[in-house]
């Protein structure tokens, strides 16, 4: 009954976490809480999967000669490398995400939402020519780079 | 022979890693490694898929592992179709100029080779995976090089590549989350043993949870209409040959995984569930098409046109899903290979028109087919087939579909697939009104001249793809595309 009752508890507590993030990414108008927000919300899956792992007087996974071999002795280690796998992903987004938010700031002074559309709407969409600018085309390219353009 | 799935794989990430080494010191070298990679991943698809039609789908067990306590690479007739087609156009976009058509001045140096071979990498592996959490892995795989591919195009494609990541990632994770409300019912995440697991407790509200969690999330990420929002701005401000790809095969992936999950991990006849899930993918596609194409006949710019265009022809391949018979497949899997060959044509086009006058707004394009007669052609042949005039690709795919309407006494989807070939021509009539029948009016189009062989040679290779698969379509059809729908339904 009480295992009962601490794995409802954790749940809800997943819910709510997930409800939060969900809030965060999509109602939020500055970037960075809409990040927060994406966090938060991998968080809850992550912790989802652990207590799914969890079991009541079960032991790490590594087999004992005395608590023999029977499954329900053991926490099932499966969820805990598939998170590890998931984290290390979720690294990867946030640090391509923290990236954008550099560029972003350093290009708009701001992280509102609507301020940056604003500024981006009031500039000119110029598309490049390749036959303008033609010393901007970069150091490293030679001149037999396939793809110099025609001169 | 087991380890070709391995092989294709490992082909794309050494490369990508060797391209990613070698780009700061010669871009050119990088070019070279991204070829051999992208051409040598085609070689090895070519490969796959003779030896797949001929003995049999190849299973590689990880480590000699077997499922479902290890991990599973399955090449078979569907998953080798789809490798053929990601590398095919991955090989022909790369030959592209990667500096054309920038919204702004491209940057100075920019990682775009390694990271194409990444995104490459990662769509093989949503294709070939045979493990629901192997396909979550690469689907952010190939999410992360795609944001990353985005952010290259300049501000504005900074600021919607963000907006993508974070639509992008909520649609990972819930995927995740559904396939963990599967695995603490089913206890396994071997796709084969979750269909086996699920025979007993099909209609139990956790399966039911975890199928809307996973197809909604899969949507997200396919860009399937209403969660479409991300797709106009990231695909119109992306790198035209970056957008290229994108349009053409990113969002196949998902639509591949919708596929896979819908038909072959949990049957319609399985769950009562997944019937709903399968026919809301269905009828979620049918408004796409309607919107997405309306939405494009509203542009202004023609590489945001294309992006709506893009969001409307995905719809096809939901309402293939949807449909969930021999033909609807049919005609969704071949949409998969027409859409990616048309729109990856018109993106091209787009990108040399940008290329050679900077014009991006399609009023303005009064006169090009005069200064540009080989693009255009190219042009107006990928845009008949979106349109779908026979004999070209588009055709077939839109016939096959109304076939499958018609055999499921879906009415309602055949109204919308013959509007939706007025729809299209709404759009494509007004850019080729402005390209031939007018002189040029500006200067920029004036001064305009055919662009150089390697902007005009993937263009005329995806130009006359349209016409050479629309031809070859019954061999496509009967060769590879009934193997796999007798594969994934039953009979």
């Amino acid at each position: 009954m009480a295992e009962l009752l601490f794995d409802r508890t954790v749940y809800v507590g997943v819910m709510v976490l997930l409800a939060i993030g969900l809030y965060g990414m999509l109602a939020k108008r500055n970037l960075v809480k809409k990040l927060v927000g994406m966090v938060i919300f991998q968080t809850a899956i992550y912790l989802f999967f652990i207590q799914g792992a969890a079991q009541m007087g079960a032991t790490v996974p590594v087999i004992e000669e005395e608590l023999g071999t029977a499954a329900d002795t053991y926490v099932n280690p499966l969820p805990h490398l598939l998170i590890l796998t998931a984290l290390v992903v979720g690294v990867g987004v946030l640090g391509v995400a923290l990236s954008f938010l550099l560029r972003i700031y350093r290009r708009h002074g701001t992280f509102d939402e609507d301020e940056i559309a604003a500024q981006l709407a009031a500039e000119p969409i110029e598309g490049h020519r390749v036959d303008d600018h033609g010393a901007d085309h970069g150091a490293d390219h030679d001149a037999a780079d396939p793809e110099e353009p025609r001169s | 022979m087991t380890a070709l799935p391995l092989l294709l794989l490992a082909v794309l990430f050494i490369t990508a890693a060797i391209a990613g080494i070698v780009g700061p010191w010669r871009q050119q070298a990088a070019f070279a490694v991204a070829l051999a990679g992208a051409g040598g991943a085609f070689a090895l698809a070519v490969a796959g898929l003779v030896v797949v039609l001929t003995d049999g789908t190849i299973i590689h067990e990880l480590g000699g592992w077997p499922p479902p306590i290890g991990i599973e690479y399955v090449l078979d007739p569907l998953a080798s179709y789809m490798t053929l087609v990601i590398t095919g156009i991955g090989l022909i976009t790369l030959i592209f100029p990667t500096r054309a058509g920038f919204d702004a001045t491209p940057p100075r140096r920019m990682p775009l080779y390694p990271l194409v071979l990444l995104l490459l990498a990662g769509l093989l592996g949503v294709v070939m995976a045979g493990d629901l959490f192997n396909l979550f892995g690469f689907l952010e795989i190939y999410a992360i090089a795609t944001y990353a591919l985005i952010g290259l195009g300049g501000a504005r494609a900074t600021f919607a590549a963000f907006r993508y990541l974070i639509f992008g990632t909520l649609g990972s994770m819930l995927y995740l989350l559904g396939v963990g409300f599967l695995y603490l019912t089913t206890g396994s995440l071997n796709m084969t043993d979750v269909a086996a697991q699920l025979t007993g407790i099909a209609d139990s509200p956790t399966v039911a949870a975890a199928f809307a969690l996973i197809v909604i999330g899969l949507a997200l990420k396919m860009a399937l209409f209403p969660l479409h929002v991300w797709l106009p701005e990231a695909h119109s401000f992306a790198p035209p040959a970056v957008a290229a790809l994108l349009a053409a095969v990113q969002v196949k992936a998902a639509a591949y995984a919708l596929v896979r999950i819908l038909l072959s991990v949990a049957p319609p006849e399985l769950l009562d569930g997944a019937v709903t899930a399968t026919s809301a993918v269905g009828w979620f596609g049918a408004a796409g098409i309607v919107f997405g194409s309306v939405m494009a006949i509203l542009q202004r710019d023609f590489k945001r046109m294309l992006a709506y265009s893009t969001v409307a022809q995905l719809g096809f391949i939901g309402l293939g899903i949807g449909l969930a018979n021999e033909q609807g497949l049919t005609g969704a899997l071949l949409h998969v290979l027409n859409h990616a060959v048309m729109k990856s044509a018109l993106f091209l086009v787009a990108g040399s028109i940008l290329a050679q006058t900077g014009i991006r707004e399609i009023p303005r394009f009064a006169g090009l087919a005069r200064r540009m007669p080989l693009t255009m052609f190219a042009a107006a042949l990928a845009a008949a087939s979106m349109v779908g005039v026979p004999p070209t690709a588009g055709f077939w795919s839109k016939f096959y579909l109304l076939w499958g309407s018609v055999e499921a006494g879906n009415w309602a989807f055949v109204v919308i697939i013959m509007a939706s070939t007025l729809l299209t021509a709404g759009y494509f009539v007004r850019v080729f009104q402005q390209v031939m029948t007018f002189d040029p009016a500006e200067e920029a189009v004036a001064n305009a001249v055919e662009p150089a062989p390697q902007y005009l040679a993937p263009v005329a290779v995806l130009g006359a793809g349209v016409v050479v698969i629309g031809l070859g379509n019954f061999a496509i059809v009967s060769g590879v595309l009934e193997p796999v729908t007798a594969a994934l339904l039953p009979l």
